[in-house]
């Protein structure tokens, strides 16, 4: 197989990944931005198994089926019942209105690719053009979690971030095999962490929307030991803009 | 096995095995005492590795650098191990927590200390992220125990904020393996930290450019540098008090010690970007914001929260000035700094305990309610503003010395930092020591004073006498930094 080929099939691939993660962005339906997740971590699947394939490296096939079986199918699985538990299928709010999110996102893929591009003259151009488009899948999935309310779709934007990650980590030939695995565990650990938090915040505040959260922050609230914290009132006066540093 | 290795898995081995066993101990009184015993053990062995040292490996190192933050890390470990004995006995009496989250706890604390232990002797750049990362996923799952509104929202923050900075620090990881794949071929080696300080000069610089941007990022936040601190004070404020002294004494200094490994890296490279500006521009700006976010503060434990931003941001001005001098004030006072602020979060637990708030208007009078509380949260804001003769201030005036000799212009804003913090910090203090007590004042039935005290011993004894070796020790450290 020529050199060309394989390049352009890398090419497309990590280019795929942005394009998802621009769907991603502008998605307003939880279920609908589940499935994209999982699209998400297909295409980044396929691209890993690729590398794996003209890197001549099988271990990055692991990688990739870690890819497709945990972030593909288990994750979209469970966070798919979860929403239905919570009854947080309605649509998601954003921050930002989708206008300027896309905007912002096309703002952000050019300035990852004016960043790497100049600066990896020397590096062979397989890898340059894969950090390019994974920091431009990392910088997405930020955009995602910053323009969103909800919980769940936070932890989405940090997944797809975390997918970018995986795609550099791959880009980056002959890398040990210590970092894929580590970038796995991660995931796995993070989803656990994400789990109970998801089903404590449930608990406590029968919503998944952050901005429930956000009431209770600063220092407006007086705390006292041993009380639960419902019981206790608020002080009239309002300085906690001062307190959000 | 050689001795050393054997000691240095000790300080790794001791505490998964007790985070394992404490798992599952149902009994609370025994679990805290095996938390300080095996935390004893851990402070012991590590304390060992400054006679014997393993050989160097790919994976792990003990090198003269990284052995002082491993004794310092595992002294704190055990002495707040001893303090978290008698907090957790009052939470569990008002019912704040109970003996199953206690076990988690205690099981998590341990965790804790070997993931940070870990982030120390990690000689792979991937495995100390991994440590960190570690780390940071249970002291997020430590501050959300409490499990009320502010401390579910408090982690939350903590987790996503840290996440991303976490992220940023892989990407940074990944870039500079490339850096040094170009150069070295692939494998190990190009993970390997000293072998990429020795090669440094024949990575691309570019590359290693964008490397540090990311890892300055990254590893910043969980540092705590302004703008990257939002989830500081909330983390702080809303965890357990023993989860707030590790985490201002110890894992602030964990992620400061990896941005220097890096900083370590940049130096050895003549055509990469300078890192000490940037570090020292990070630096003062944080001094800066948080020494005025200390004066409109209404929470004790949020108000030393922005007082470890503050010195945070002191160490790395230090750092990013350089040199033998600024090198040793900033290692210096990233001891000093460990030593008093988890002093004081000791001090302030007892206080909220005694006082039942957190609320800095609602404790009054503490020095006649409770004297040793009071004058022990007193001498505490003494140390921690900075004032002769405790080891805080050699620190600051070997700083403001060595910047006014070499760079005039930058002393005006660190000095005006640090007398707006100093003016802060007593202030705040005053009013809680003295004045009429306006609530009741609970006793504290089992105080344990000896930690703070201990602590304040030595920042004392650091002001006035450090002994030879231990100075001639960090100038070597000092010199090894660049």
């Amino acid at each position: 197989m020529t050199a060309e080929l394989q390049f352009d099939v890398a090419h497309l691939l990590a280019g795929s990944l942005v394009l998802v993660s621009f769907m991603l962005l502008y998605q307003a339906r939880m279920y609908a931005l589940l499935n994209l997740f999982a699209l998400h971590a297909v295409v980044l699947s396929l691209s890993v198994a690729w590398q794996a394939y003209i890197q001549g490296a099988p271990h990055l096939y692991v990688t990739a089926l870690i890819a497709l079986g945990f972030k593909g199918v288990l994750i979209p699985v469970s966070l798919h019942r979860i929403v239905q538990q919570l009854h947080i299928h309605r649509a998601i709010e954003a921050v930002v209105g989708v206008g300027p999110t896309m905007l912002i996102g096309m703002g952000l893929v050019a300035l990852s690719i004016g960043v790497v591009i100049p600066v990896t003259v020397e590096t062979d151009s397989l890898a340059r053009e894969d950090l390019a488009f994974a920091l431009a899948v990392i910088l997405l999935g930020l955009l995602m979690m910053v323009s969103r309310h909800n919980a769940v779709s936070q932890v989405i934007g940090f997944m797809s971030l975390e997918n970018g990650l995986v795609l550099a980590a791959t880009g980056a030939k002959g890398m040990p095999l210590v970092i894929e695995i580590s970038v796995a565990f991660s995931v796995l650990i993070a989803f656990i962490v994400i789990g109970i938090f998801l089903f404590r915040i449930r608990e406590r505040f029968d919503t998944v929307d952050l901005r429930a959260l956000d009431d209770f922050r600063g220092e407006r609230r007086l705390f006292r030991m041993g009380e639960g914290l419902d019981t206790v009132e608020l002080p009239a006066v309002d300085d906690s803009r001062g307190e959000r540093g | 096995m050689s001795l050393g290795a054997l000691l240095l898995a000790g300080v790794l081995v001791i505490p998964v095995g007790a985070a394992a066993v404490l798992a599952l101990l149902s009994s609370y009184r025994l679990g805290s005492r095996l938390n300080i015993l095996a935390s004893l053990s851990t402070f012991g062995v590590a304390a060992a590795l400054f006679r014997v040292r393993p050989e160097p490996g790919l994976f792990l190192i003990v090198d003269d650098v990284n052995v002082v933050f491993i004794v310092l890390s595992t002294f704190v470990g055990l002495t707040t191990s001893i303090f978290s004995a008698g907090y957790i006995g009052h939470e569990l009496e008002v019912g704040r927590l109970t003996p199953v989250t206690l076990r988690f706890y205690h099981a998590m604390y341990q965790a804790l200390m070997a993931a940070m232990n870990l982030a120390l002797v990690a000689n792979n750049v991937a495995l100390m992220w991994v440590a960190v990362e570690v780390a940071t996923l249970t002291t997020v799952l430590m501050v959300g125990i409490y499990r009320t509104h502010a401390a579910l929202e408090a982690a939350w923050k903590y987790f996503i904020l840290g996440s991303v900075g976490i992220a940023f620090a892989l990407f940074g990881t990944i870039v500079i393996y490339m850096a040094a794949q170009s150069a070295l071929g692939e494998g190990l080696d190009a993970m390997a930290w000293t072998v990429l300080v020795s090669e440094s000069a024949r990575f691309d610089p570019a590359l290693l450019n964008l490397a540090f941007v990311f890892l300055l990022l990254g590893y910043g936040t969980k540092v705590g540098l302004a703008p990257l601190h939002a989830w500081l004070p909330d983390a702080h404020a809303e965890g357990p008090t023993p989860i707030s002294a590790v985490l201002s004494g110890l894992l602030l200094n964990v992620a400061l010690f990896a941005l220097l490994r890096f900083k370590m890296v940049m130096a050895g490279n003549p055509d990469s970007l300078a890192p000490g500006p940037v570090m020292a521009t990070m630096g003062l700006g944080s001094l800066l914001f948080a020494a005025l976010m200390l004066y409109r503060r209404y929470d004790i434990k949020r108000l030393f929260a922005y007082s470890s931003i503050e010195h945070m941001g002191i160490i790395v001005f230090a750092f990013g000035m350089g040199g033998p001098l600024a090198n040793f004030a900033g290692l210096m006072h990233m001891t000093m700094h460990s030593l008093t602020k988890s002093a004081i979060f000791f001090t302030v637990g007892h206080v909220a305990h005694a006082k039942g708030t957190q609320r800095i208007e609602d404790i009054r009078g503490l020095t006649q309610s409770h004297p040793a509380l009071g004058w022990g949260l007193l001498l505490g804001t003494f140390a921690i503003a900075g004032m002769p003769p405790m080891g805080m201030f050699m620190s600051e005036f070997l700083l403001v010395s060595t910047t006014i000799a070499r760079q005039p212009l930058l002393a005006i804003p660190l000095v005006l930092g640090l007398l707006l913090a100093f003016g802060a910090l007593l202030t705040q203090a005053m009013g809680m020591a003295f004045g009429e007590g306006k609530r009741g004042t609970a006793v504290v039935p089992t105080m344990l004073y000896l930690p703070e005290f201990a602590h304040f011993g030595l920042v004392l004894v650091a002001g006035v006498y450090i002994p030879p070796p231990v100075v001639a020790w960090f100038q070597h450290v000092a010199e090894l930094l660049g």
